[in-house]
């Protein structure tokens, strides 16, 4: 090798290093083991994942709970079709993340060679870019680029293709030039005419509410939504994605809206005269029908995407830029209306709907108070499903990225290989998954992961043997015709646990709950606790007709 | 209201950015009435046309979407009033049958061209804005024609 050049997967370790990369999840295979062998000598740590799958959530969560860029790497084609889910899980949810996939040799592109898949053709819609390496002296800029990129303005994943003969080729390492993109101008600053505007308008609210979604992601970010709604007493709802955006147990805090959401949440959304959305794009799931969705509320909507501003529901304020930024302009110039009133009623509607105690041995809102007993601030990742919305009513979260949970995608599996990315980024707390039956089999090979490389979560799995939301939908509008749902009782998640080198403790009757999570949580392992639910219970409210206040409660 | 927009954008000429481009109306559910691509003044650039069915909101959602694609540097939404448009077609037309003195001066009229004959087939040309080119087909439509090809839509402003 001639002075000064390397080959491409050193090129990209050392790119990686210069981004002050600790950790990266991944699978090797035939196509990226020059990287592989490069990495024996790098100084930052790499997790085999059981699944690339796992890898994407990992470095998914990671980025979560730390505000750093996950990384992620896997193999050609099904390496990298097995990234695709945690990659759209990602992008769905705007998590800072770079995956890096092998790719069949240049020679072989378009030859339908062996393990070949059109990976950046795949991954086109589910990324922010994406990038097919064709010349070795591009790695170390395009590693650059692809870390701004994921990581700036409105986060999301980057995937990087490079071409096993790439990767062995001799290149000039680059040095740290600062990405030059034409086309990627993000607006941070909130314009102050708008924000002026925004002002005076919540200042002559009579029934302001903020929503706050998943963009608040900082400390300062979430400092200054606290002292905005305190300063001026506005209650606070929030959606699946905003629950870690604000503290739950702050009595502004009136939980979440829309189609799960809380009575008096939805209460106040309906009654609102002015909507303040921060962070939060409108989805679906939180508005209903847009048609009936705050009808006499004024929207003043802030985001770092210029695309979400006025795309789901009429915007009257549309401010672009930074929350962080725009919150922080807003306190200045509001401090202190008062709508105490209002936030009053709200609080005494909460009162008169408080969340249903359900009865039998071990029900999942028992195991919930249970855990919250013995550990009070954990980072909380949920899995997909029924006992995903419990767990976002039932556990209150206080604090800043302590809450992750797959609220676009809605991906199944997401909870064990989240908690174990979350854990390896903030070995000082505790993180616990709470998941389903269903979810925690579709990626339960990653226990070995947590064990093999002694990450200590704790995964709660409610054990119902069944599809809890699938046969709740049934339940609602399928005339109770439970189709494929029930999933037979055959796992014992604790034995399951410890033939993957984890503890596992089966809970059956009420006073196991306590102690169990006190063992789990003591033991300093990887641990499982299999919940033995008495019966499958739905979870309320539950919106069932065209507005947010038609639910059963 | 829905009514026809014309798009101008500028971005890198890299391989998959007409993938990145059209990829991203066909996802989001636009519809492309015509699409054309250049290269521009500019090295390394292209010029995309685009005309686009939608409402304002749509239309909104576009530019935006497109804004976010990392290679897309600039979107423009051209007014009709300030909009130099052309669009180009080829046209085969079999003539035994005569009238071609007739064929002739309606080339003429429509500021047409005869760019080859072959035996009986003559291949025409006419430029226009869209609203010429539709009207010169019209007129062809009389005769015995072939087969006809058209280019999407490239415009300007002022």
């Amino acid at each position: 090798m001639k002075k000064g050049k390397v080959t491409g997967a050193k090129a990209i370790v050392k790119a990686l290093e210069a981004q002050g990369v600790e950790l990266i999840f991944g699978y090797p295979g035939g196509a990226n083991l020059p990287f592989y062998d490069e990495m024996a000598r790098a100084p930052f740590r790499h997790i085999l994942a059981r699944h690339e799958q796992g890898a994407a959530h990992m470095a998914d969560a990671y980025a979560r709970a730390t505000g750093k860029v996950g990384v992620c790497t896997a193999t050609s084609g099904p390496g990298a079709t097995n990234l695709v889910t945690g990659i759209a899980t990602a992008f769905m949810d705007s998590s800072a993340v770079v995956a890096i996939t092998g790719q069949v040799s240049r020679h072989l592109i378009g030859n339908d060679a062996f393990q070949e898949v059109d990976t950046t053709g795949i991954t086109i819609p589910i990324t922010k870019h994406n990038y097919l390496v064709q010349d070795g002296d591009e790695l170390s800029r395009t590693v650059a680029e692809a870390f701004y990129l994921a990581g700036s303005a409105r986060p999301g994943p980057v995937l990087i293709d490079v071409p096993k003969d790439v990767l062995l080729a001799e290149c000039t390492p680059g040095g740290p030039e600062p990405p030059q993109l034409e086309g990627y101008r993000p607006t941070l600053k909130g314009h102050p005419g708008q924000i002026k505007r925004a002002a005076a308008v919540i200042k002559a609210a009579e029934r302001p509410v903020i929503i706050v979604g998943g963009g608040i992601r900082t400390q300062a970010s979430y400092d200054a939504l606290i002292a905005l709604a305190e300063r001026n007493q506005i209650p606070v709802v929030s959606t699946l994605m905003g629950k870690g955006g604000f503290p739950n147990s702050h009595p502004l805090y009136l939980g979440l809206y829309g189609y799960h959401g809380r009575v008096a949440a939805n209460t106040a959304i309906t009654n609102a005269d002015v909507i303040i959305g921060v962070a939060t794009r409108f989805g679906d799931r939180s508005t209903g029908s847009t048609l009936h969705f705050a009808p006499q509320a004024k929207v003043v909507h802030m985001d770092i995407d210029p695309a979400e501003v006025g795309k789901n529901i009429e915007v009257l304020i549309p401010i672009v830029g930074d929350a962080n930024h725009i919150l922080g302009e807003l306190v200045e110039q509001l401090p202190g209306a008062s709508h105490t009133g209002w936030a009053a009623r709200l609080q005494e509607k909460a009162k008169a709907h408080p969340l249903a105690d359900l009865s039998g041995e071990v029900t999942i809102p028992k195991v919930l108070r249970a855990l919250k007993n013995r550990c009070p601030d954990p980072i909380l990742v949920t899995d997909v499903g029924r006992h995903q919305i419990f767990a976002a009513h039932y556990l209150p979260v206080d604090s800043c990225r302590s809450f992750l949970t797959s609220g676009g995608l809605g991906t199944m599996g997401f909870g064990l290989p989240a908690a174990i990315g979350a854990k390896l980024g903030r070995p000082d707390r505790q993180v616990v998954a709470v998941c389903g039956d269903g979810g925690f089999l579709m990626t339960c090979q990653e226990l070995v992961t947590a064990a093999v490389e002694n990450v200590p979560i704790l995964a709660l799995v409610m054990h119902d043997n069944c599809l809890g939301m699938i046969r709740q939908l049934q339940h609602a509008f399928y005339g109770k015709r439970f189709v494929s749902c029930e999933l037979g009782d055959a796992v014992d998640f604790a034995r399951l646990a410890e033939s993957m080198g984890c503890l596992g403790i089966t809970v059956a009757r009420e006073d196991e709950i306590g102690p169990a999570l006190s063992r789990a949580l003591e033991s300093g392992r990887p641990a499982v606790l299999d919940c033995r639910i008495d019966a499958p219970a739905n979870v309320y409210p539950m919106v069932t007709g065209a507005t947010l206040m038609d639910y059963i409660e | 209201m829905t009514q026809k927009h014309t798009i101008s954008i500028l971005c890198n000429d890299t391989p998959g950015v007409l993938t990145r481009i059209s990829g991203l109306f066909s996802r989001r559910g636009f519809n492309i009435e015509s699409l054309s691509v250049g290269n521009t003044e500019v090295k390394g650039k292209s010029r995309f046309t685009i005309v686009v069915q939608g409402d304002e909101r749509v239309l909104e959602q576009v530019r935006k979407q497109l804004q976010k694609l990392i290679h897309v540097i600039k979107v423009w939404d051209i007014k009709a009033e300030t909009a130099i448009e052309r669009e180009h077609a080829l046209i085969k037309v079999d003539v035994q049958h005569g009238r071609k003195g007739e064929l002739l001066q309606i080339i003429t009229a429509v500021g047409g061209r005869i760019i080859s004959s072959f035996g009986n087939l003559w291949t025409l040309e006419v430029t226009g804005d869209p609203g010429q080119v539709d009207n010169a087909l019209n007129l062809f439509r009389d005769y015995n024609i072939v087969e006809t090809i058209r280019t999407g839509r490239i415009a300007l402003e002022r």
